[in-house]
C-alpha cells in the first residue's frame, strides 16, 4: 500500500516536472529568440512599500509594460515602513507609503521627493441590525467611541444626529487593526485632529497604543470581525469597503456636513487643501463642503538625484505616465484620482528629478 | 543500530585494518565524511547565526529597556515605550490552555486508534488526523472568526459564565474574541500532533505487556491503565511537549481569533496578545529602529522559551523513562 503511494507520487512528480520542463523551455526558447535584440534596452525597476496601493499600481506596472517592453518593473508590497527603510537604504529604486516620512526618517534620506499617486480613504463600518448605510456620526462620538467613552449605541451623541434611526440601548464594540498599516495612520491622524483627548491619549502613528476595543489583522481581519458579531463598529480602506458592499457611515466633516465617504468625496479632500512646496500634508478634516474627512494620499518615494542615468530615465517616464494616462485607471479599482492641481503639483516634482550629470531626465514636453 | 555491532566486529581480527587503509576506500570516505560533517554544521550555524543576527536587531531594545522590558506592560509604539509581559502572559496562557484541552482528547484518540479501534477503522481515522495536521493555520483562523468565535459568543461563554461565573477566569462581557478562543484553536490545531506520536508510542509497547495483563486476568480497562500507559508515558509527554512548542509559536490562527490587546487579564473571555502574534501582526510597519528592536527581542525571547521548553521537556522525558524503566523491571 505504501509503496504503492509513493510509486504514484513519484510518477506524478516526474510527469509534473516534465510538463513544467516543457512549460518552462518552450517560452524560455521563444523569449530567447525576441529577447535577444533588445538585451542591451532591457531594464529593471524595483519598488517596495505600501500595501494599499498595490493593486493600482501592479496595474499600472502591467499597462505600462505593454507600451514599454523593455522596461521591467517589480513593485513588492511589504508595507509603508518596509518601503521608506529600503529607499532610505537605497535597496530599491522607489519605495511607496501611505503616510508622508517624518523629519527623523527624513534626515537619514535626504534628497528624496515624495510623489503624491492617487487617494485613499478610510470608511467606518457597522454591524447594527436594522440600519444600513448612512448613520451620521460626528468627530465627537466617533472618538469616543474609540477612546471607549461613548460605550452604547443610544448614546446622546449618536442618537442626536440620528433622530429617525432607532439605536439598541447596548454596548458598542469597537475593532481595530492590530497589524500596522497606513489605514490605521489616516483613521487615528483624523482622530487627533477633531479630539483633544485622543491627541494627548494615544496619538497618531501606524500603530498605536488603543485604549479598548478589539485588533484584528488586516482589512479583511477588521470586515470579518465586524461581519460575524453584532454591535460592532470598525474602520476599512474605503476600496474595501467598497467592493464589498459594507454598511458605512457618513461622517461630519470640518464645515458640519455629513460626507458619506466615495471617491468624489475623497478627491474633494484633497483638492480642498493647500499643497506645502515639498508635498507632504495631512487633508484629514479637510475644508469643504463635499470634502470626506478621513483621507490621505499615498505616496512614492523616489530620490531627486538618480545614480544611474539609464535607469533613472526609466523611472521618471514611468512615474510621469502614471500621473497622466494612469491616473484613468485608479476609479475601476475603488481608488480616487488626484485632484487636476495636486497631478500637476506632482508632476512638476517628477520633472526636477535628475540623473548623475545633474540635467532633468526628462525633457519638459 | 547499525553503529552498535561495529565495535564488537572491530576487535575480532584482521578485517578492520584492511578496511581503513584501503587506499581508494579511504578517500570516498573521506569526501562523504566531510560532506555529511559540513551538513550536520550547517544545522548548528543556522540557530547560531538567527541568535545573533536577532541580538544585532533588538540592542536598541535591549540597551533601552534592559531588564524593564520584560515586566513591561505598555506597548505604545507612538511614544516609544515596550515592554513585553502581556505578550509573555499572552503566549503562556494560550499555549496552557491549548496543552490542558488538547492532552485528554488526544490521548482517549491515540488510545482508541492503537489499542480498541477495530483495524478497519483505524487505518481511515489515523489518516484523518493526520490531515488535520496539514490544514494550514490561516484556515483554521477563518474558521475561528466564523464559526468558533459566534458558537463560544452564543452558547459557550454565556453558558460558562451561568454555571461557573463566580471564578475570575469566566468573567466579563462574552464577546467571542480572546484567549479562550486562542485557547481552543489552539488546542485543534495540536491535537494531530499530539495524537499521532502517542500512537506510535502506544503502538511501540510490546504486546507482551498486554497479553501478560490479560493472563492475569484483567479488564481492557486494567489493561490500557496499568500495562500500556506506564510504559508509554515518557513518548506521551514527549509529544505533548512537541505540540507545546507548536502552540507557542504559532502566530496567525491566534492572531486571527484572540482579540489582539495587549493586556493581562485574568478573565479567559478578555482579549489578549501574543508574542508570535505581535511580531507577525507590526513588524511590517515598525519605523524606528527601537520600534524594531523592540519585536526582535520579542523574538528574540520566543526564541528562549522553545529552548528552554524543549531542554525541560528533555529533562522530564530522560527522568520519567528511567523510572518507568526502573519499575518495569
Amino acid at each position: 500500500m505504501k509503496r504503492r503511494a509513493f510509486l504514484i507520487a513519484t510518477v506524478v512528480l516526474a510527469t509534473a516536472c516534465k510538463g513544467g520542463g516543457d512549460g518552462g523551455g518552450l517560452p524560455g526558447q521563444k523569449g530567447e529568440g525576441t529577447a535577444t535584440p533588445q538585451a542591451t534596452g532591457n531594464l529593471h525597476l524595483t519598488g517596495a512599500g505600501a500595501t494599499f496601493p498595490y493593486p493600482l499600481y501592479s496595474k499600472w506596472v502591467s499597462e505600462y509594460g505593454k507600451a514599454h517592453p523593455d522596461v521591467k518593473i517589480d513593485y513588492q508590497s511589504i508595507g509603508s515602513g518596509g518601503g521608506i527603510r529600503q529607499i532610505s537604504e537605497r535597496t530599491v529604486d522607489f519605495g511607496a507609503s501611505d503616510a508622508p516620512m517624518n523629519e527623523e526618517q527624513l534626515g537619514k534620506a535626504a534628497g528624496i521627493l515624495h510623489i503624491p499617486t492617487c487617494l485613499g480613504a478610510v470608511a467606518v463600518t457597522y454591524n447594527l441590525e436594522g440600519v444600513g448605510s448612512g448613520l451620521k456620526l460626528t468627530g465627537e462620538a466617533l472618538s469616543g467611541i474609540f477612546l471607549g467613552t461613548v460605550t452604547k449605541w443610544n448614546d446622546p451623541k449618536i442618537a442626536s444626529q440620528n433622530p429617525d434611526t432607532k439605536l439598541p440601548d447596548k454596548a458598542i464594540s469597537s475593532v481595530h487593526r492590530s497589524d500596522g498599516s497606513g489605514t490605521t495612520k489616516i483613521f487615528v491622524d483624523y482622530l487627533s485632529a477633531v479630539s483633544d483627548p485622543w491627541k494627548t491619549g494615544p496619538g497618531s502613528g501606524t500603530s498605536v497604543s488603543w485604549p479598548g476595543g478589539l485588533g484584528a489583522k488586516g482589512n479583511e481581519g477588521v470586515a470579518g470581525q465586524v461581519k460575524s458579531s453584532p454591535l460592532t463598529i470598525g474602520y476599512v480602506e474605503l476600496a474595501y469597503a467598497l467592493q464589498n458592499g459594507m454598511s458605512v457611515a457618513s461622517i461630519q466633516n470640518k464645515a458640519g456636513k455629513f460626507t458619506a465617504p466615495s471617491l468624489e468625496s475623497t478627491t474633494a479632500a484633497g483638492a480642498a487643501v493647500k499643497m506645502p512646496d515639498d508635498l507632504r500634508v495631512s487633508i484629514v478634516n479637510a475644508e469643504g463642503d463635499d470634502a470626506y474627512p478621513i483621507a490621505g494620499f499615498t505616496y512614492l518615494l523616489v530620490y531627486q538625484e538618480q545614480k544611474d542615468a539609464r535607469k533613472g530615465k526609466a523611472l521618471v517616464d514611468f512615474i510621469h505616465w502614471s500621473l497622466r494616462d494612469g491616473q484613468a485607471h485608479t476609479k475601476p479599482l475603488h481608488y480616487a484620482p488626484l485632484p487636476e492641481a495636486v497631478s500637476a503639483l506632482a508632476d512638476k516634482k517628477v520633472l526636477s528629478i535628475v540623473g548623475p550629470d545633474k540635467k532633468p531626465l526628462l525633457a519638459t514636453p | 543500530m547499525s553503529a552498535a555491532p561495529a565495535p564488537t566486529e572491530a576487535p575480532q581480527g584482521p578485517p578492520k585494518p584492511a578496511l581503513t587503509d584501503h587506499p581508494s576506500r579511504h578517500v570516498g570516505d573521506r569526501v562523504f565524511e566531510g560532506v555529511l560533517r559540513a551538513f550536520g554544521l550547517v544545522i548548528l550555524a543556522l540557530p547560531a547565526l538567527m541568535l545573533v543576527e536577532l541580538t544585532i536587531t533588538a540592542l536598541p531594545a535591549l540597551s533601552g529597556f534592559g531588564f524593564g522590558f520584560l515586566t513591561g506592560t505598555d506597548w505604545d509604539p507612538v511614544r516609544g515605550e515596550f515592554g513585553a509581559f502581556p505578550f509573555i502572559y499572552g503566549t503562556v496562557v494560550s499555549s496552557l490552555l491549548a496543552l490542558l484541552l488538547a492532552v485528554p482528547v488526544s490521548l482517549g484518540v491515540a488510545i482508541f486508534l492503537a489499542d480498541l479501534a477495530p483495524r478497519a477503522l483505524q487505518r481511515p481515522l489515523g489518516f484523518l488526523v493526520e490531515l488535520l495536521a496539514a490544514i494550514p493555520s490561516v484556515v483554521y483562523g477563518f474558521w475561528g472568526i466564523f464559526v468558533l468565535v459566534p458558537w463560544l459568543r452564543e452558547t459557550v461563554e454565556p453558558g460558562l459564565q451561568a454555571h461557573l461565573g463566580f471564578l475570575p477566569i469566566f468573567q466579563g462581557p462574552p464577546i467571542g474574541f480572546g484567549m479562550l478562543a486562542a485557547g481552543v484553536i489552539l488546542a485543534i490545531m495540536i491535537v494531530p500532533t499530539i495524537t499521532s506520536i502517542s500512537r506510535e508510542v502506544l503502538r511501540a509497547v510490546p504486546d507482551i505487556h498486554r497479553e501478560a495483563a490479560i493472563g492475569l486476568g484483567a479488564t481492557r480497562w486494567d489493561v490500557i491503565r496499568h500495562a500500556v500507559l506506564p510504559t508509554a508515558r515518557p513518548g506521551i509527554l514527549g509529544a505533548s511537549i512537541l505540540g507545546l512548542n507548536r502552540a507557542l509559536g504559532e502566530a496567525m490562527a491566534v492572531t486571527m481569533v484572540i482579540g489582539n490587546r495587549p493586556q493581562v487579564a485574568s478573565s479567559l473571555f478578555e482579549p489578549g496578545h501574543t508574542m508570535a502574534s505581535v511580531i507577525a501582526n507590526e513588524f511590517a510597519e515598525a519605523d524606528s529602529d527601537l520600534y524594531l528592536g523592540a519585536l526582535a527581542e520579542i523574538g528574540l525571547l520566543l526564541f528562549v522559551v522553545a529552548l528552554v521548553m524543549n531542554l525541560f521537556a528533555r529533562w522530564l522525558v530522560g527522568t520519567v523513562s528511567k523510572k518507568a524503566a526502573g519499575g518495569a523491571r
